[in-house]
């Protein structure tokens, strides 16, 4: 039952070392062609996330601007207003309310042909602090029909816990490569590959989960089940491989689609495929609707009800249960020129709802155990999710 | 149950790293070969529809959405970033 614990293999960072130095021998020798900065825009997001007991609100506000033609600023500030009576907090606590601030600053640049972009993200909350640098590098080839990128990430997570005095914060150290290739196929088809490997580090073994969050131990004798603290490895290897698409029909109308596979080292195995229609309705309209489906494997040490605490890790976290997720979703976008004298030159709105359901196959309902409903025979739970986007756009 | 040994684990990522490198490679070798599709024949590919990301900070929030209660990571096409989501 108990997973891997190991430390990150050295032989990998030689690895990603030699990849890097192929890619960067590689880029010096191929003809270059210039790629192509962002455009400048200001957003203001309205977001909205309400189910299985949880809402979670905000605004996020995004600015980007080019100096000088050869680099683009970007600043970011995200706010979620999270109420929560979620299964996990009703069964061990009550209702909840917290706030979430992130912040990011991004610099865009193409220097000698090739494009960098390197990102800072702050995220805090009165029990969490994540901050992670990002750098991704990326080159065209062919005339522009091919892209490579390469990209790395670092974090560093301080782990909280609110109303406990005798809790020591612990640390997690995140890092992420990524590759990823994008190729023109026709003069109508795109598609794009990526692969990404993500390595978590944690303190030690309640740094990975969820310090609130509790096991069930079943308790034959008197038919009932007690809770105890989660107990997770100290690290998490994970890869993740997908393939998109992208096929421009003769009415201009397209179709897209995705796909994904995962997989992890605490033995979760994910995949899912996203398939959509957009149709442009011309001049200033926009219409696009998605299914998605995701399904998951459970993690080796999850369990819903724990005989016992004789293990190395156990933990009944239902993000690590087996279960699926199906969506759908619509955007309906609208967007126009503005009158040629103001400074923005285009203004857009965009509303889009997906609505999520969630079925779990090895996580049960704890509040429904009764006399008549012994542990471990709860009903499986499930639950469904709106998720609204409301955005306003200004190109300038 | 899944038991990655971790010699097995970094032999596969050299495999999967080096290979992909080595297609890196590849590319240069193939510089004899002049775009199919030309500049002037992309009309169809400049498309909002056909852009991989119309909108980041509307992207980044329903991937921020899946993260939260999935397990499935990365390989999502943007650039990473924490949140806390535990």
């Amino acid at each position: 039952m108990a997973a891997t614990d190991r430390n990150i293999p050295a032989l990998m960072v030689r690895c990603l070392k030699f990849a890097i130095g192929a890619t960067a021998m590689t880029l010096t020798v191929a003809p270059l062609k210039a790629a192509v900065l962002p455009e400048d825009r200001a957003d203001i997001l309205y977001h909205s996330y309400s189910g299985g007991g949880v809402t979670i609100s905000g605004p996020a506000v995004l600015v980007r601007k080019k100096l000088k033609d050869k680099y683009s600023l970007s600043a970011k500030y995200y706010v979620d207003n999270v109420s929560s009576a979620s299964i996990d907090v009703v069964t061990t606590a009550s209702r909840y309310s917290e706030k979430r601030v992130e912040t990011s600053v991004g610099l865009d640049t193409i220097q000698d042909k090739t494009s960098y972009s390197l990102n800072y993200i702050s995220s805090s909350e009165s029990d969490y602090n994540a901050d992670s640098a990002h750098l991704d590098v990326s080159h065209d080839f062919f005339g522009d029909l091919t892209t490579v990128s390469l990209g790395f990430s670092q974090g560093w997570d301080t782990v909280g816990k609110n109303h406990d005095a005798n809790w020591v914060d612990r640390k997690v150290d995140r890092r992420n490569y990524r590759m990823g290739l994008s190729q023109i196929l026709t003069k109508n088809a795109i598609m794009n590959l990526s692969f990404e490997s993500i390595i978590d580090e944690g303190s030690d073994n309640r740094a990975l989960g969820n310090p609130y969050r509790s096991v069930r131990i079943f308790d034959t004798a008197n038919n009932a089940y007690s809770f105890d603290s989660e107990r997770y490895p100290t690290t998490r290897n994970s890869d993740a491989i997908s393939a998109k698409f992208r096929y421009a029909l003769e009415s201009k109308n397209v179709v897209f689609s995705e796909y994904r596979q995962y997989t992890d080292s605490w033995g979760i195995n994910g995949w899912h495929v996203q398939v959509g229609y957009i149709m442009p309705i011309e001049p200033e309209w926009l219409i696009e609707t998605r299914f998605r489906h995701y399904a998951q494997t459970h993690a080796d040490f999850y369990s819903d009800l724990l005989p016992d605490t004789n293990f190395n890790f156990y933990a009944r976290d239902k993000e690590l249960s087996t279960f699926t997720s199906n969506s759908i979703g619509a955007t309906a976008s609208y967007e126009r020129k503005a009158p040629s004298n103001w400074f923005v030159s285009r203004g857009k709105v965009s509303f889009m709802w997906d609505y999520f359901m969630f079925d779990y196959d090895d996580f049960r309902d704890a509040r429904k155990t009764s006399a008549d409903v012994t542990p471990g025979s709860e009903p499986l739970y499930h639950f469904n999710a709106n998720v609204y986007r409301l955005l306003f756009t200004a190109f300038y | 149950m899944h038991h990655h040994l971790p010699h097995r684990r970094n032999a596969a990522l050299v495999w999967r790293l080096a290979s992909l490198a080595g297609c890196l490679f590849l590319l240069t070798a193939c510089e004899g070969i002049s775009p199919w599709v030309k500049p002037y024949e992309r009309q169809n590919l400049a498309t909002p529809a056909m852009s991989w990301s119309r909108d980041g900070i509307t992207d980044a929030y329903i991937s921020h959405v899946y993260q939260a209660r999935e397990s499935a990571r990365g390989a999502e096409g943007g650039s990473g970033g924490g949140c806390g989501c535990n």
